[in-house]
């Protein structure tokens, strides 16, 4: 398996990839890479956003962002800016 | 024979670690600042069977990395202090998530146990988790507990007796796959050459936090003799995909065990989820958060109202017996230095504490969290994070525990700021002085003045966000990434000794500084001997006459001026040193007309004296209170600074303007 499968891996090829900020509440969708960078990236993946990982968009604070997620089991949120440096596809997700 | 150990506790935020602390240490432990940084300490320690076992707590962290202070404290204590076994405090109600510190954990060599924490809710909610089976998988010894009853506090200590005689005796770290299992091993080899280095860390680890990009283990590495075939092993690679891949396998080996453990696994958090609705909804999220503030205010001061008249009587009777004491310069020491400026400091710590109380258990149920969620737009526009709304809010009762509720941000800059600014919302202390003469000079609507001086206070809080943001903290706020943990009942135990915590350190650490203050500010108002206490006469009286001329220009007399200097105890006091200065002592009604008498005093004058008292040096309590956040004197003097400029601008504006628009005199 190359590397650019395993990044990938479970993310259905015919979903629409894009990034996690646009996904709207209630949704869900599937990391596909974390193109963030640094310490921050890091920490994302710490906190379960690894590729393939499941991702369901709860919902919009008051003013529209931050935006409040489950991931992995548990409830986290995240403003825009920094949820746009995760891509999702929103294919084969189960409903 | 008694045998001596040390353990850590490590753990997620919000897995109720504290709480299970307590039930280990009860009340033999105490509270201080890991060294070198104002990160709050606790140790404690507990006598099981006959071992003496000293428990650290460290922070609350969700991996080992060097993203924040608090992982970077936790993982040197692991390394350098080298406990004889780590418990890691797990949530029973998010496995997935709790495990993935534990794959880090086990790769640092010290004997582990995983205490499965709040495992009471996970069955409530119908989770059946096999422990044995958790156990074997994880090769780590696994102790159910109930942190807030206490529960498997014995079994968990015997658990950590027998592992503490083990050195770390399986290789319990996960394979990291062909692609980057050869890339660790390259790079063990290369560490193998500086023994300095790998008796110090773990090779292991360190080789896979160099392969995350780790700045801190990049910084150990850039003065090791193995550094050359280090950054040729790394320079050769993505190391952006191998860390991916690395974190990706970490919850694959979680993933793969955690059907086998947890055989009915609910994973849904059907209540919090319901309440988060509502609570954080379009429409009602602001204005629940609103009305639970007002309600938080109301109740403060309704419950610290008797409290604060049981201080001032003590304090008055106190009073009364000091008058009769000879010498009269001891009199007036213990009377008016001690009980009086001490005093009115002490005032304030009903409210004080009943703060700290409600933000605890605001802490503790899990709804702070969606405070920063409802209230961060809003708050990054003026360049800073929703968690900086609350210390805000809270300012309007006392600094003080405002400021220690910057606590909960966890970026530097970010705290700093936020701590930087909170002098300027318009604490309960000031409003005495605001009633006194907005009642006085504005008869037709003392309100609006009063709410426009609140308003000011935020608007130039706000403003000074922008300014610190613009120059001296440059940056964005840090990355919001917040976990929304599940609502919970706070228990009272809890929560009160959180508040006990926090309040009886700030009367510790600030205590000292308080009491000099207040001595310094008393001993210039009682002497040269044989003065009247803070007359015209005394040292105080005459620095205040001679920076009167400074002062000239905001149209204050030098009684305002001397008052002002009083006020710096707290800033209530300096109504009582205008009674003082304008010979009325503590009657109000002649004070009142003794200012109105004064020539000197006119609506805007009046208005400039307001104005400078909202925004001048923080009051003692209040300076204590940053120099203890801040864990710095040099901010604490930028704070007495800056707010004294900023006032000392704002009272010339309205004092020149008025003169300009009324034309010449000052009215």
């Amino acid at each position: 398996m190359n590397q650019h499968d395993h990044l990938q891996k479970s993310s259905d090829s015919s979903g629409t990839v894009t990034t996690l900020d646009k996904v709207p509440a209630p949704g869900k969708c599937r990391v596909v890479a974390v193109p963030a960078r640094g310490p921050f990236r890091t920490r994302l993946l710490a906190m379960g956003f690894v590729p393939g990982a499941g991702i369901e968009v709860l919902r919009a604070a008051p003013l529209g962002d931050p935006v409040e997620y489950r991931v992995k089991g548990y409830c986290i949120s995240l403003r825009k800016e920094e949820a746009r440096l995760i891509s999702v596809s929103t294919g084969g997700v189960d409903p | 024979m008694s045998k001596k150990i040390t353990i850590a506790l490590a753990g997620n935020p919000n897995v109720g670690k504290s709480t299970l602390f307590t039930a280990i240490t009860g009340k033999r432990q105490h509270t201080g600042n890991w060294p070198g940084v104002t990160v709050e300490k606790k140790s404690g320690s507990v006598r099981h069977h006959d071992t003496d076992i000293e428990v650290v707590d460290l922070p609350g962290t969700y991996s080992l990395t060097a993203y924040s202070q608090d992982e970077v404290i936790a993982r040197d204590f692991i390394i350098d202090g080298k406990p004889d076994v780590v418990v890691q405090v797990v949530d029973a109600t998010s496995l997935e998530r709790n495990l993935y510190l534990t794959t880090q954990l086990s790769e640092l060599g010290v004997p582990l146990v995983i205490a499965l924490n709040m495992a009471d809710m996970a069955e409530q909610r119908g989770d059946v988790i096999d422990l044995q089976k958790m156990s074997k998988y994880l090769e780590i010894p696994v102790v159910r507990t109930v942190g807030s009853k206490g529960e498997g506090i014995g079994g968990l200590l015997d658990a950590v007796v027998r592992e503490s005689g083990t050195s770390p005796h399986h290789e319990h770290s996960i394979g990291y796959g062909d692609r980057v299992e050869p890339v660790i091993a390259d790079l063990i080899e290369a560490l193998r050459q500086d023994p300095a280095l790998t008796s110090r860390y773990p090779p292991r680890w360190l080789a896979v936090r160099l392969l995350e990009g780790d700045e801190d283990a990049e910084k150990k590495i850039k003065v090791s003799r193995a550094r050359d075939a280090i950054y040729s092993i790394l320079s050769g690679i993505d190391a952006g995909e191998y860390e991916a891949l690395m974190a990706d396998r970490r919850y694959e080996v979680i993933a793969a065990v955690l059907p086998q453990v947890c055989t009915t696994c609910v994973g849904e958090m059907t209540a919090s989820d319901l309440i988060d609705r509502v609570v954080t909804s379009r429409y009602l999220g602001i204005p629940i958060f609103l009305v639970l503030m007002w309600g938080a205010f109301e109740l403060t001061f309704t419950v610290a109202s008797p409290f604060m008249a049981m201080i001032e009587a003590v304090q008055e009777y106190l009073a009364g017996v000091a008058a009769g004491i000879q010498p009269g310069w001891l009199a007036t020491l213990i009377g008016d230095g001690l009980i009086g400026g001490v005093g009115s400091v002490l005032i304030f710590l009903p409210n004080i504490f009943i703060l700290l109380f409600l933000l605890a258990i605001l802490e503790d149920s899990g709804y702070l969290a969606r405070a920063a969620f409802v209230m961060d737009r809003l708050m990054y526009s003026i360049g800073l994070p929703g968690r900086s709304f609350i210390p805000m809010i809270v300012g309007f009762g006392c600094n003080v525990p405002a400021i220690m509720a910057t606590r909960t941000i966890e970026d530097t800059s970010d705290r700093l700021i936020t701590i930087l600014i909170n002098p300027f919302i318009s604490c309960g202390a000031r409003l005495p002085v605001f009633v006194l003469f907005a009642g006085l000079f504005f008869p037709e609507n003392p309100g609006t003045v009063i709410f426009g001086l609140y308003v000011l206070g935020i608007v130039v809080a706000i403003a000074s966000a922008k300014l610190f943001r613009a120059t001296i903290l440059p940056g964005k706020p840090a990355p919001f990434l917040m976990e929304m943990p599940p609502y919970r009942l706070p228990t009272a135990m809890t929560s009160v000794r959180h508040m006990w915590d926090r309040g009886s350190m700030y009367i510790r650490k600030a205590g000292g500084i308080i009491l000099i203050g207040a001595l310094v500010i008393w001993a210039l108002a009682a002497s040269p001997a044989g003065v009247e206490y803070g007359s015209a006469a005394s040292y105080a009286g005459m620095i205040g006459q001679a920076v009167q001329p400074l002062f000239a220009p905001l149209g204050f007399n030098w009684e305002m001026t001397v008052s002002l200097i009083f006020g710096f105890v707290a800033k209530e006091i300096v109504i009582a040193s205008l009674g003082t200065l304008y010979g009325v002592g503590e009657d109000a009604g002649a004070l009142e007309g003794a200012l109105l008498a004064d020539p000197a005093l006119g609506s805007i004058t009046a208005l400039a004296f307001m104005v400078f008292v909202l925004l001048y040096l923080p009051c003692i309590a209040t300076m204590a209170v940053i120099r203890k956040e801040t864990g710095s004197w040099k901010w604490t003097a930028f704070s007495i600074v800056f707010g004294t400029a900023v006032a000392y601008l704002a009272a010339f504006i309205i004092a020149r303007g008025g003169a300009l628009l009324f034309g010449g005199v000052i009215p």
